[in-house]
């Protein structure tokens, strides 16, 4: 049995974010104190998740525990629930977040007024505490209630630096986001009302027995295309994700290495949940959604990248690059078997690790050229901030799946779970072209970036990247390297999570 | 033959390209004067149709239709999607089970226990209360943060940028409601109505567990005198006692009572540990055990968030 304290961490962790965002109004404004305190609130959330993880899989055993909100169990309450997958994910959440703001200390410095920083830190909190309930929740409208607040925050930590641009993209966004959310929550009604409850377990009781005597199978397959529409909207999946390069490319780069690397994240785990434990992969076949979600994920993988092709702008190009590899995720989920969902998750916690890594590489370098954002303006940069030239290769290698970094290690897997299906043909031709499309625009940045280029090297003023610059880079390489050479225990964990998920 | 086609393709390859001959009837547009402005020169390009190329003409043509065209296809479209997806949710609607019907999958064990043994379980009257306060105070809890999370999102964008305007006073934007400082039928009838709407609002969040109200309804009340008295008297005048820091201090601290309080119950619960609130006898003011405080911070939030709201988006200042 588990102990006290690993049973309390899924509550602690969403009440230790929600009382440092609840607090940080309240701080004194100077010496970057908020910042400061919303790493620690991040930090000590990461050890904790660390911790459940270690505590729910020690000694080889796979456990998972519900944890009632209050005096009343499951179907009156609230619950959340914890395996080792929502553990993991709440771990590499928490790590990916702090070393997006240690990464980007002295950017979020240069582009946020002092006036915003200080509510900047609390929508960071604010996400962040979303996230985590998003991983832990039971209950589909909890999940409702977190989703808008992730969408809130999310809009607004694009809109925190002040421009035209910011300003037209976090409407932009918030307007699909907002359909998204208005879809998820028409399709939560339908459901409850045809199942009677909101809890994930009955709610996959009750669907069972409806799919079983073929009753209400109309609504039951507009309440599954309305909650993915909706999800699939707040994740970019392609189609819905027009509103992704404007967001995430004109941001702030600690907003945009978030939002990239986890607001997608949560979304799209939230989706892999409602299929898992809500209507249960059975009834997602007989509703033909995997192979929707399938053919929509080929097509973000190859669409995404043919975007990135036509970029100029550095920022734009990985967020379009963000898209082909939302892509890849639902093509795992798309396959529908445990070892599709596992490659998925895999494929998560991969490009959580990489994306805001790639991100605060290409702010460094950015800021090496005078803050210029163009893919020529890049030329020699290297030369000038070394690491965030080596984040950018390692990230770019990652990418376009080289063995040893570590989105090979994901995209060995989806290959390998797709062996498994039918139309394996489909998915080894879309990885093998994406991950071409990836190397096509990915070699160039990094080829501009490695030549030299001495007229303009003497104009460059930037300062010397930071320690924390330093130290947060060096944690992503070793991440990146870690995925990439030791994924397979880590991969085993996954489908030991998914299967008690 | 051959030569045929090969004249008709030379034809189209120079219509394509822009390199055919002159027609006969061309009129050539005389020579610019050299000192007109750049914004006045003729635009010779369109008089000289055919010496352009195929995809100069088309941006051209871009040029000219291309915002309507867009404009066009854009609302069609829309209407074309709303449409289906309105036909679609109807149909939907038409399907399922029937309103209010005894045997409907949503009355179960879970509608039944709340209905039951709501009362004595929480301690409120209200059973609605129990329920969003209680049962599922969590949801609640998430909602609440929604609003904060609203408030300071509004707050950030329209409140912040502030800094850069100068600032010695008043605003720029205040003197449009100046006009209204010598309204008196409205600063008559605010005077009368101010005390009773702020009643009216604490009844509704004070009684929140025993009658239908409670902290958003009761907040929403409380709200609108502030906002007929920042119409009425001004909004230098409230913001004498309900200024940005005010609003911020109120909210945060609202919503950390909230979350300490139900945070503790949330973990008494989760670990069967007793809990020291009482419940109190149903029906009584001081009963509900937490219901009644968590009205109160929620009251408070929605208060100042929805008087924040008109007044950032009115004034661009709480």
């Amino acid at each position: 049995m588990i102990g006290m304290f690993a049973y309390n961490i899924p509550f602690a962790s969403i009440f230790v974010m929600m009382i440092s965002a609840i607090i940080t109004p309240l701080l004194p404004n100077r010496n970057r104190i908020p910042e400061k305190l919303s790493c620690f609130a991040v930090g000590f959330v990461g050890l904790m998740s660390a911790y459940l993880l270690y505590a729910l899989t020690a000694g080889g055993q796979t456990q998972s525990f519900n944890f009632a909100m209050g005096h009343f169990p499951a179907p009156w309450g609230n619950e959340l629930r914890a395996g080792p997958l929502e553990a993991v994910l709440s771990l590499v959440f928490c790590v990916a977040m702090l070393l997006s703001l240690t990464g980007n200390f002295s950017s979020t410095a240069e582009d946020i007024a002092p006036k915003r920083r200080n509510i900047f830190c609390v929508l960071v909190n604010l996400l962040t505490a979303s996230l985590l309930a998003l991983t832990y929740t039971n209950d589909l409208f909890t999940a409702y209630v977190f989703i808008e607040i992730n969408t809130i925050a999310a809009c607004a930590i694009v809109a925190v630096k002040e421009s035209a641009e910011t300003v037209r993209a976090a409407l932009r966004y918030l307007v699909m986001s907002l359909v998204g959310s208005g879809l998820v929550m028409i399709a939560i009604c339908l459901l409850y009302d045809l199942t009677g409850h909101l809890l994930m377990q009955n709610m996959h009781r009750a669907i069972g027995e409806l799919v079983a005597t073929k009753r209400y199978m109309m609504p039951l397959t507009v309440s599954l295309a309305l909650i993915t529409a909706g999800l699939a909207i707040k994740s970019a999946l392609y189609p819905f994700a027009s509103w992704l390069p404007d967001a995430h490319g004109s941001s702030t780069n600690a907003s945009s290495a978030i939002l990239s690397g986890l607001v997608l994240k949560g979304h799209i785990f939230t989706i892999i949940k409602i299929f898992y434990r809500v209507y249960g992969l059975d009834v997602i076949h007989v509703l033909r959604m995997d192979t929707v979600i399938f053919i929509l994920g080929i097509t973000a993988m190859i669409m995404g990248s043919v975007h990135a092709l036509r970029q100029k702008n550095v920022k734009r190009m990985i967020a379009w690059s963000s898209v082909a590899q939302v892509g890849y995720i639902f093509m795992g989920v798309g396959l529908n078997t445990i070892a599709g969902i596992a490659a998925a998750c895999l494929h998560i916690i991969v490009h959580a690790c990489v994306k805001p890594m790639l991100f605060t590489a290409a702010g460094g370098l950015s800021n090496a050229a005078g803050h210029k954002k163009g893919l020529h303006a890049l030329m020699g940069t290297f030369y000038v901030n070394i690491w965030a030239g080596l984040g950018l290769i390692a990230g770019a290698c990652s990418m376009m799946g080289i063995p040893g970094f570590a989105g090979f290690a994901s995209k060995l897997s989806l290959t390998l779970a797709s062996f498994d299906h039918s139309t394996v043909v489909w998915a080894l031709t879309a990885l093998a072209a994406s991950s071409v499309l990836n190397a096509l625009y990915y070699v160039p940045a990094v080829i501009v970036v490695l030549t030299h280029n001495k007229d303009a090297q003497k104009n460059f003023t930037a300062p010397a990247p930071t320690m924390s610059y330093k130290v947060s880079m060096l944690i992503f390489l070793a991440l990146n390297f870690y995925l990439g050479l030791f994924c397979v225990p880590l991969l085993r964990l996954i489908t030991r999570g998914v299967n008690v998920l | 033959m051959n030569e045929e086609l090969r004249a008709i393709w030379q034809t189209f390859f120079n219509w394509v390209m822009g390199i055919g001959p002159r027609p006969e009837n061309e009129v050539i547009p005389p020579e610019p004067p050299p000192d007109l402005p750049f914004t006045q020169k003729p635009r010779d390009k369109y008089s000289r149709f055919h010496e352009a190329t195929l995809k100069e003409r088309y941006n051209q043509w871009l040029e000219i239709h291309g915002l309507h065209l867009f404009s066009v296809l854009y609302a069609g479209l829309s209407v074309l999607t709303c449409v289906v997806i309105v036909s679609l949710l109807l149909a939907t609607v038409a399907e399922l089970p029937p309103f209010g019907h005894e045997r409907n999958p949503a009355n179960n064990e879970v509608i039944r226990r709340y209905v039951e043994h709501g009362g004595h379980e929480t301690g409120a009257q209200n059973i609605v209360a129990g329920l969003i306060l209680d049962y599922r105070a969590f949801d609640t809890f998430g909602e609440s943060a929604v609003l904060f999370t609203a408030a300071v999102s509004v707050l950030m964008l329209l409140g912040a940028s502030r800094s850069n305007k100068p600032d010695d006073g008043e605003s720029p934007l205040r003197h449009h409601h100046a006009f209204s400082k010598n309204d008196t039928i409205l600063r008559g009838v605010a005077t009368l109505s101010i005390p009773a709407i702020l009643m009216m609002g604490c009844v509704v969040v004070i009684n929140g567990h025993l009658s239908p109200g409670g902290g958003f309804s009761g907040g929403a009340i409380l709200s609108t005198a502030l906002i007929l008295a920042a119409n009425a008297y001004g909004f230098g005048r409230v913001h004498d006692f309900f200024s940005e820091r005010t609003f911020i201090v109120s909210s945060s601290t609202a919503l950390m009572i909230y979350a300490l309080s139900k945070g503790y119950s949330f973990f008494t619960g989760a670990n069967h540990i007793h809990s020291i609130i009482p419940k109190g006898t149903i029906g009584d003011i001081l009963s509900g055990g937490l219901i009644l405080p968590l009205n109160i911070c929620v009251g408070l939030i929605v208060a100042g968030t929805l008087y924040g709201f008109y007044a950032l988006f009115s004034e661009g200042d709480i």
